[in-house]
């Protein structure tokens, strides 16, 4: 799968998740907190769409990574394989 | 008796299954319009239920809907209605002195059996649990949802009380007031049954689950061919305060709530116990001053089980024997059992007949039970009186919990 659809993806499950926010001009360094509405508890639910739509899980640890767009599709777009 | 201890009610907000604010819900129930239509119920298929169709967004976020539950969705909707209704200016009112009481008759099944069905469809990985099960299945939850939205520092918490909790959630708001632990209260009952299965399920092993090709005509209380109960969601939400308080603001008042009781009947699971009823309705009378040629009004619980409409009807045919001339009238055949909310939802329907002297009727009885015959019962066609001073409302529930309450027509 290709970057930008995993950029896609995790868009999508932000739409979701955080349906009043507006995710049409996310800047991708950018911390996504710093530029949505969102809290932890947010992200454990991004962890977990991600777990039941397509099988890829991300241990605790690993939670950090998910900080901004960036970082989140250049961790998950080798587990998306 | 001093205005400080006279506990009034100044502000009401509901959704029901035919209508979501007071004016909707009362012309809805003298013009006989049913709010029970049929439901696609996961495993079960078509049932007939009692849904809501108020706007989950007026008072929440997408997201905090989301993340909450349909219970804590319908008493934001409540509860802001009621605080719009009351005429409060909430910016100014000290939020460590509301607090928040709502009865219920369960609560937690609709997300358990969600989260339990979500696991089944993807090959039992527990790790797909959600970490919101918690704090949505939390026995407080739906009224902690109120003070999350409405910035409410005061005690909350919600009081399990089966089908008796509209009123028993009243009626916690008037101990809370006259205890002096805070100065406004919301209070009343929400439902969100509907929403989970097993309520079906176990109503129907009961063979008490209503069903009719007509879903309007399902529920049916005191009707010689009844055949059970029609599951229905909904909330009402009142403000209390201190008639002192409420005459200081200039603040429109619809009842003063003058006498209640909650007893038990330690006799049954299920199964109603009329001496008890009687019982609780004559403690509500006795705790109010009252006699039973007092009430003008009696809202019967009524659900349309044969059994539980039975024993109500003999219940009240005791309590009122030496009545002249107390009417009563029911509300399920409108709108179904909203569980938790039917009190007070009930009660609501009921208050305006102090403006206007108009009782609605109770609705879709073809054929009387004769078991369930009650001197001046008003079932089909709305009754105009010169007036209606006094209502008790019934609401009781499993476990032998039954709950009296008794408002009046608020006079100078």
């Amino acid at each position: 799968m290709s970057s930008v659809d995993v950029r896609q993806i995790i868009i999508d499950i932000i739409s979701d998740i955080a349906p009043d926010e507006d995710t049409t001009d996310l800047k991708d360094s950018v911390s996504l907190r710093e530029q949505l509405d969102l809290d932890s508890m947010d992200f454990l639910d991004i962890v977990m769409e991600l777990r039941k739509r397509h099988k890829v899980e991300v241990p605790q640890e690993d939670y950090p990574k998910l900080a901004t767009l960036e970082s989140c599709v250049s961790y998950l777009t080798p587990k998306f394989g | 008796m001093d205005d400080s201890r006279r506990i009034v009610m100044t502000g009401i907000g509901l959704t029901a299954p035919n209508g979501n604010n007071l004016r909707e819900f009362r012309s809805a129930l003298l013009e006989g319009k049913s709010g029970v239509k049929h439901a696609d119920i996961r495993y079960m298929g078509k049932q007939v239920a009692g849904l809501c169709d108020f706007d989950e967004f007026k008072y929440q976020s997408k997201k905090l809907r989301r993340r909450g539950t349909r219970a804590g969705s319908i008493s934001i909707y409540c509860a802001n209605e009621a605080v719009v209704d009351s005429g409060l200016d909430w910016s100014q009112v000290d939020k460590s002195r509301v607090g928040v009481f709502l009865g219920i008759t369960e609560h937690g099944n609709v997300e358990t059996e969600n989260e339990i069905y979500d696991m089944h469809q993807n090959n039992l990985d527990w790790k797909l649990w959600s970490p919101h099960h918690n704090p949505r299945t939390v026995a407080n939850s739906p009224a902690g949802e109120v003070t999350l939205n409405l910035n409410i520092t005061g005690p909350h918490f919600t009081l399990g009380s089966a089908c008796a909790g509209g009123n028993v959630g009243i009626i916690q708001g008037v101990k809370e007031i006259l205890l002096g632990e805070v100065d406004l209260a919301l209070v009343g009952g929400v439902s969100e049954s509907p929403q989970t299965f097993g309520i079906f399920a176990a109503f129907a092993a009961q063979g008490a689950l209503a069903h009719h090709e007509d879903p309007t005509k399902a529920s049916r209380p005191l009707d010689k061919n009844r055949n059970g109960i029609a599951i229905s969601e909904g909330g009402c939400v009142y403000v209390l305060e201190r008639l002192s308080d409420a005459k200081k603001r200039g603040a429109k008042i619809y009842a003063e709530i003058v006498g209640y009781a909650v007893n038990s009947d330690a006799s049954d699971f299920v199964n109603p116990n009329n001496e008890r009823q009687v019982q609780c309705m004559h403690l509500a009378m006795k705790k109010a001053g009252l006699t039973e040629n007092d009430i003008d009004l009696v809202n019967m619980h009524a659900t349309g089980t044969g059994a539980g409409d039975i024993s109500e009807s003999k219940a009240v045919r005791d309590a009122f024997k030496n009545s002249s001339k107390t009417y009563v009238n029911f509300t399920k055949g409108h709108i179904g059992h909203c569980m938790g909310a039917a009190g007070s939802l009930e009660l609501a329907g009921n208050l305006p007949s102090f403006d206007d002297g108009v009782i609605h009727p109770g609705i879709n009885v073809s054929e009387l039970d004769p078991d369930c015959e009650i001197p001046r019962l008003v079932i089909n066609h709305p009754l105009k009186l010169p007036e209606v001073n006094i209502i008790l409302n019934n609401s009781f529930g499993m476990l032998g919990i039954n709950s009296a309450l008794i408002v009046k027509k608020y006079k100078e």
